[in-house]
């Protein structure tokens, strides 16, 4: 009986088996091959990808393979290699003002320099299963004729925020002459209070759900911040490094990226005069709904720096940054799994010995009750 | 990093095979820049006794709340000489203690132990040994929550206030209205202590029973709590005071019974529902103590019958520690 409590190396090892076993499925039916996963689950790979904070595409699908589906799993698999990767130093700024777009939309102009460009959206899908894509082979039935692809659009493609500088209208992202250099999230403890560049950081890794769900609270009125969709746009950059033997930047290569402005409005203050204000998404891959969540809480975290009243958790620096990461959530939350029967016997001991003085108690009272 | 623990089921003591870390990893998993971190928080932690130092965390290849932070204070400071004991619960047999052994057998290859007095590092979680320790030892534990005033002030930022003017007024009021509400102090585990007359601290949620044991141990008490990112420590020989009243003094707690298996009546217990009937037994939860107190003695038969009610089991298990 006393086995019991003892867990087994031999039951982990048969739990491994279990879980390759479950993982494959029905072998009747072909594996999934990391490529597919990779080109035919972009969506899920720009994820796992965005919070496993590492570009890289083949190795987020194998993380989606291995976890077989399971996304949080192959983010936590995503990070836990990359903790033993070397820093080799820290690349330019991207440009996303130079990104080659793919998709573009302002919600604040019907019309802005450079268009409206839809590109892949399932925005204006009508929400109905495909039962096409359930016969075997999609490509063989061919019910769609592959969309023409226009060549990407030549003119340029200022932010959208950008053309409402002129009136002095919007407050604009530039980097203060005393900012200090911003910190490396992965490399220091996250200490509070936190500036905007570590608390962007944080929640560009948070969890999708959890910044959905509470910039979803914002728009509901726990700390309305009025938000516009000022624009959302979708492509690649080139990314840059400067290399000590060359002394120079040098392309070294391209990420896919979603970024996302906000325009807030903001009273003014008695020093300031009414304006709009930004809040800031930007994702790994294809990542809207996490871009536009993303920017709608940085917005709302900026309560304090712009004097607003904090009243609501979707304002709280430390809430928000201290709940956002789905490893440490998820590890912490499961962890109730593992045996905690010394704690548990402690409490045991106390409730017993408490409901027996409780009892003590009663009696003695009912017995002076009896007395009197 | 699936690999087979190499200790065995036997109780003596087995040498990995593995003489160097697992391919395609550094010795004990992190890289030299990372324990080179890791060890100036240890050597701060250990100068500030009781104060939590702030690391960089890393993500390790088990979940946060699994013993991330105990696992890198134990990648910081093992050697290729050293000899790791994992415990669960007081067992090494539990199945996150055999993984955590696991774990380092495979990327360190150092030797493994179930006996206490044979480690040089032992890693817990929720316990302290039974046996007493040496100065050759370090025990490190896992901690989940390091901030011993969490429940009632759940800031980070303002914790660290508190602790900067040692304001523990909060925590007194906490004990006392326990005793206003049960006539006693209702904490159990994570019982917190006041370490070097400075810092208030937490043990991790080893059972107050244990609390008096780190009270100027011989053994080097390092603290890691990976998910909060935070380092502390004990060093040798510190005065560690479980907080009371002058009236009401700190008690651990006491069995009416002792153990089914070795007739232990000074270790912790862990009680155990053996049938559906509700039969319970109690037996050591420190797994090498109870062993080797069968093992020393083998005249136990007057003390296995120990029974909380009519029910009781009178069948405890004589083969211990063997696989069913």
């Amino acid at each position: 009986m006393y086995v019991a409590v003892k867990g087994g190396e031999r039951a982990i090892e048969a739990s491994w088996r279990l879980l390759d076993e479950a993982r494959r499925g029905d072998t009747r039916v072909p594996e999934l091959s990391v490529a597919q996963i990779r080109e035919q689950m972009r969506l899920a790979v720009a994820r796992v990808m965005a919070e496993g904070s590492v570009y890289d595409e083949e190795l987020a699908a194998l993380a989606i393979k291995q976890a077989a589906g399971d996304l949080v799993e192959a983010i936590f698999l995503l990070r836990a290699y990359r903790t033993t990767l070397p820093r080799f130093g820290y690349t330019e700024p991207v440009e996303t003002e130079n990104m080659v777009v793919e998709r573009r939309i302002s919600a604040t102009f019907k019309d802005v320099p450079g268009g409206q460009v839809l590109g892949a959206t399932y925005d204006y899908t009508q929400r109905l299963l495909d039962f096409a894509l359930l016969a075997e082979g999609d490509d063989a039935a061919g019910h769609a004729p592959r969309a023409s692809r226009e060549a990407p659009p030549e003119e340029p493609m200022p932010r959208v925020l950008a053309l409402l500088d002129k009136e002095g209208l919007i407050e604009q992202e530039t980097r203060s002459p005393e900012a200090r250099e911003p910190g490396d999230l992965s490399r220091e403890p996250l200490a509070f209070p936190a500036d905007r560049t570590v608390r962007l950081q944080n929640l560009a890794r948070g969890d999708e759900g959890f910044l959905l769900a509470m910039g979803y609270a914002t728009q509901r009125g726990y700390s309305h911040t009025h938000p516009f969709a000022g624009e959302i746009r979708f492509g690649s950059v080139s990314v840059e490094m400067v290399l000590d033997e060359l002394d120079e930047a040098v392309e070294i290569g391209e990420i896919e990226l979603t970024e996302c402005q906000m325009i807030n409005q903001f009273a003014g203050a008695k020093d300031v005069p009414p304006k709009f204000t930004q809040g800031y998404g930007l994702s790994f891959g294809h990542a809207e709904r996490k871009a536009m969540a993303m920017a709608l809480v940085d917005r709302a975290l900026r309560a304090e720096e712009l004097g607003e009243t904090l009243a609501s958790p979707t304002q709280d620096i430390e809430f928000m940054l201290s709940h956002s990461d789905n490893v440490e959530a998820s590890g912490f939350v499961q962890h109730l799994k593992l045996p905690h029967y010394v704690d548990f016997q402690a409490e045991l001991e106390l409730v017993r010995r408490l409901r027996a003085e409780h009892e003590q108690g009663v009696d003695a009272d009912a017995q002076n009750e009896e007395a009197a | 990093m699936n690999a087979p623990d190499s200790l065995q089921t036997s109780n003596a003591t087995v040498t990995s095979h593995e003489t160097q870390a697992a391919a395609g990893y550094n010795f004990a998993y992190l890289d030299e820049q990372t324990k080179r971190m890791l060890r100036r928080a240890l050597l701060k932690a250990v100068a500030v006794p009781g104060y939590q130092v702030p690391f960089a965390s890393r993500e390790m290849p088990l979940p946060y709340g699994w013993g991330t932070g105990g696992i890198q204070v134990t990648a910081a400071i093992i050697g290729a000489n050293d000899t790791l004991k994992v415990i669960d619960q007081g067992s090494d047999d539990t199945t996150n203690a055999v993984n955590i052994r696991r774990f380092f057998a495979r990327t360190t290859g150092v030797a493994t132990t179930r006996h206490t007095r044979e480690a040089s590092i032992i890693q817990t979680r929720h316990r302290i040994p039974e046996t007493p320790l040496t100065e050759k030892q370090i025990l490190v534990y896992q901690v989940p929550m390091p901030e011993p005033l969490f429940r009632l002030e759940p800031r980070v930022a303002e914790c660290k206030k508190l602790h900067a003017l040692s304001d523990y007024g909060l925590i007194s009021v906490e004990l006392y209205e326990d005793i206003v509400q049960h006539g006693s102090i209702a904490t159990t585990y994570d019982y917190p202590v006041t370490v070097n007359g400075r810092y208030l601290t937490s043990p991790s949620p080893i059972p107050k029973f244990d609390n008096p044991k780190l009270h100027m141990n011989a053994a080097l008490q390092l603290f890691g709590a990976g998910r909060e990112r935070r380092i502390y420590a004990i060093p040798p020989y510190t005065p560690v005071k479980s907080l009371d009243f002058d009236d009401h003094p700190f008690e651990v707690q006491r069995w009416e019974h002792a153990c089914a298996l070795c007739g232990s009546r000074e270790s912790f217990l862990d009680e155990m529902i053996v049938d559906d009937a509700g039969k319970r037994m109690f037996v050591c939860s420190d797994s090498d103590y109870c062993h080797e107190r069968r093992a020393n003695d083998d005249a136990i038969d007057d003390a296995n019958v120990d029974t909380i009610d009519a029910h009781a089991t009178t069948e405890p298990a004589t083969h211990a520690g063997e696989h069913a």
